[in-house]
């Protein structure tokens, strides 16, 4: 059976021309501000910082207050890291000489844990969160930041038992504990570099998640944590730990090591074999965060669509 | 009925009021704005493949979501846009808040812009009801010390005192989103944008959200609402754009757009019935021959809806007079049949039932070979819908001796922006007074 559309119907079903529809319109100006759609950062800094404070204030509270033991269990997890490793360092043949051996041991572990929970945290932010994302604006960069400042909050409770553990077993304080603040500083900063990148990659391709446990994995091992940085100096050559050294975690973990608890330990500068020298991996700290950000505010504008 | 008591007034007023302010300073601009998006063909979601085949390119097709689009909003206007599902009212929406870059274009907005697209956006069912509702706040522009402020007002608005140290989880879909309008109505914003979280919560939460609309209306606030519920729309906008397949059709007085919008998706689905009904009868002969009714000493070969001018018409709108028809062959001698026509509705309600037999003189006298029509003219005051009118075609007398009937899938429209929920809509004279008190 056919069916016959009134010719009116069909006037109304095409569409009006542009002068038509602009016909409709008052001539307006311009005025006020352009909408520039998603970006990465804002204008509005306090903003930026209130949103990535509460998300990472809120998921903090979930941890804590989820279950009965809540600290206890984001605690027991580098505690018992920190266990099984002091038992193969026994057994091993690796204990080293230094003193204070144990509170070294648990402070990388601790320094180790805060970069593998903010990088690998920060891998399926963005994707986790795309109800946010998809129906609201704010500046994408609070995601991965926040998730950052979650580890931080938790690398900041960890400290504590290092330090306790560390005057228990008989580690002084000492003026260069003034240096720690700003070691933990560049470990931030290193972290948000890796984490705006992997981040912002995540979204375009699923297998960066595999492949960074496995590079984790990797560098726990390359960061003199497990094997102390003094060991791999007497038994490697000079230019394979030469290239080791230019991972910036086992220089800031060494240097942790070497401001803390033992100025016998190497220093950040002997490591690498001059203080200048120290200006590769900062450089590479520094390329990080370049690259990590101008790849997350490339893609920020395109995260809501193409999730 | 409350609505339509709450509804009077306040439309007036604040058009009233509207005039007299500067009704040419815009709030929101938007100029020939443009959105497309890629749409990979094969999606490759992992760097494997993009290491493997390094030349391989993504083939994607890109889809045009909104074509050149321009309007103005102007300061305390409500503004609706309306349309069909996937005509980009959405996309545009998201584009004046920002969570999409525009492909081409510009928008301007004049003050502080907050926007609804969900309720409850980034709500954690694991935490309490402080944590989600400051959270939101800050989310939807609030500061923290603002946010932690109101949260007790925001408690009482949602009537949630007695339930507010629960996690979230345990709400009642109810409660999480009284909850979340609640949060989302203290933001102070200029402009806000909406997109249609009115169908939610019970009756009197509904009213409680109308309310506040209402407020915000008279308050000058600037809204601009997205939705396909044409009652709301002529319920709250001031001027409403209607878009089609991503392109502005109109822009206007919101029932002029509600009639534009009615006809247009009702034609749609008028002509894609009709097609699918095509299909059918080609694919399947068997379909066309339901079992029917009668002697055959005659068939009822067509039924069409006409209108005043002689066209035939797939809707009607009310008040409007129309006729259905229907051609009847004879196959032999028939004295004085009746026809009567029953107009159901989509639940299969007879809602009008005329028969020829109310007629002082007979139909008259039939041959074989002869073709009549019978036509029943009604003026429409069906309520908007679909009608399938059914004729029947029968002897004079027992009523029962059925010649032929027609049942098949011809339907029409009747259009009619008012929606009062009644099946039919008779004119109604309201009116009160006062009675003397002694």
């Amino acid at each position: 059976m056919k069916v016959n559309v009134e010719p009116e119907t069909r006037a109304a079903l095409k569409p009006l021309s542009e002068q038509e529809v602009l016909a409709t319109l008052e001539p307006v100006l311009g005025t006020g501000e352009p909408i520039r759609g998603p970006r990465a950062l804002a204008d509005d800094w306090r903003r930026f910082w209130h949103l990535t404070y509460n998300i990472a204030r809120n998921e903090f509270k979930l941890r804590f207050f989820g279950s009965v033991l809540g600290y206890v269990w984001q605690l027991v997890r580098p505690l018992l890291l920190f266990g099984v490793l002091l038992f193969v360092y026994s057994v091993g043949r690796f204990a080293g000489k230094a003193p204070h051996n144990a509170v070294a041991l648990l402070a990388g572990i601790v320094l180790f844990t805060f970069f593998a929970e903010a990088t690998s945290g920060s891998v399926r932010s963005v994707v986790d969160r795309e109800n946010l994302v998809r129906k609201i604006q704010f500046p994408r960069l609070v995601i991965p930041l926040s998730v950052v400042l979650l580890a931080s909050f938790n690398l900041a409770l960890n400290l504590i038992v290092v330090f306790i553990f560390a005057l228990a077993d008989g580690v002084r304080p000492m003026v260069s504990w003034l240096e720690l603040p700003l070691i933990l500083v560049i470990l931030v900063v290193y972290c948000i570099g890796w984490s705006m990148l992997l981040s912002a990659l995540f979204v375009k391709f699923r297998d960066i998640q595999p492949i960074w446990e496995v590079i984790t994995q990797i560098v726990f091992y390359a960061s003199g944590i497990l094997i102390p940085v003094a060991l791999l100096h007497e038994r490697l050559g000079s230019t394979e730990f030469h290239l080791l050294m230019l991972n910036p975690l086992a220089i800031l973990v060494e240097q942790f090591h070497h401001a803390m608890i033992d100025h016998g330990a190497l220093s950040a500068g002997q490591v690498v074999g001059g203080w200048w020298q120290l200006l590769e991996p900062a450089g590479i700290v520094f390329a990080l965060f370049v690259v990590g950000f101008w790849v997350f505010n490339r893609s920020a504008p395109l995260i809501a669509e193409n999730l | 009925m409350q609505s339509t008591v709450s509804k009077a007034w306040p439309i007036l007023s604040s058009r009233a009021s509207m005039s007299q302010t500067d009704s040419t300073a815009a709030a929101l601009v938007v100029s020939e704005v443009c959105k497309s998006f890629q749409r990979p063909e094969e999606t490759t979601h992992t760097l494997k493949e993009r290491v493997l085949h390094p030349r391989r390119r993504a083939v994607s097709r890109r889809f045009d979501a909104l074509h050149d689009i321009s309007f103005s909003v102007r300061k305390g206007e409500f503004f609706g846009i309306v349309g069909r599902n996937g005509s980009g009212k959405s996309t545009l929406l998201k584009c004046m808040a920002g969570i999409y870059a525009t492909s081409g274009g510009h928008i301007w907005v004049d003050g502080r812009l907050s926007t609804f697209i969900e309720l409850g956006v980034g709500f954690n069912p694991d935490l309490a009801a402080y944590d989600n509702v400051v959270l939101n706040g800050i989310m939807l522009g609030l500061s923290p010390r603002q946010a932690r402020a109101r949260y007790r007002e925001v408690i009482e608005f949602a009537e949630l005192e007695e339930f507010e140290n629960l996690k979230l989880k345990n709400y009642s879909s109810g409660m999480h989103v009284r909850l979340a309008f609640s949060v989302a109505i203290q933001v102070d914003a200029d402009i806000l944008l909406i997109d249609e979280v009115l169908a939610v919560g019970d009756a009197s939460f509904q009213q409680k959200c109308f309310d506040v609309f209402n407020r915000m209306r008279d308050e000058g606030q600037t809204i601009v609402f997205v939705t396909h519920d044409m009652s709301a729309v002529n319920r709250f906008c001031h001027r409403a754009l209607l878009l089609e397949r991503g392109r502005a059709v109109m822009l206007g007085e919101p029932d002029k757009v509600a009639d534009r919008y009615l006809t247009i998706n009702f034609t749609h689905a008028a002509e894609h019935a009709s097609q699918g009904e095509d299909n059918t009868t080609e694919g399947t002969p068997a379909a066309s021959d339901v079992p029917r009714f009668g002697n055959s000493k005659a068939t009822i070969a067509e039924v069409w809806l006409e209108n005043d001018h002689g066209n035939r018409v797939t809707s009607v709108a009310r008040e409007e007079v129309a006729s259905v028809r229907a051609l009847i062959e004879f196959h032999d001698d028939v004295q004085n049949p009746i026809a009567e026509l029953s107009v159901e509705n989509d639940e299969h309600v007879p809602i009008v039932v005329a028969s020829s037999l109310e007629r002082t003189e007979h139909t008259g006298h039939f041959r074989r070979g002869d073709r009549a029509v019978f036509l029943f003219n009604f003026g429409n005051l069906l309520a908007p819908g679909r009608y399938f009118p059914r004729v029947t075609l029968a002897h004079r007398g027992s009523g029962l001796a059925v010649i032929d009937r027609y049942q098949r899938d011809f339907s029409f429209v009747s259009i009619n922006a008012r929606n009062t929920g009644g099946v039919i809509d008779i004119p109604v004279h309201t009116d009160n007074w006062v009675l003397d008190s002694e």
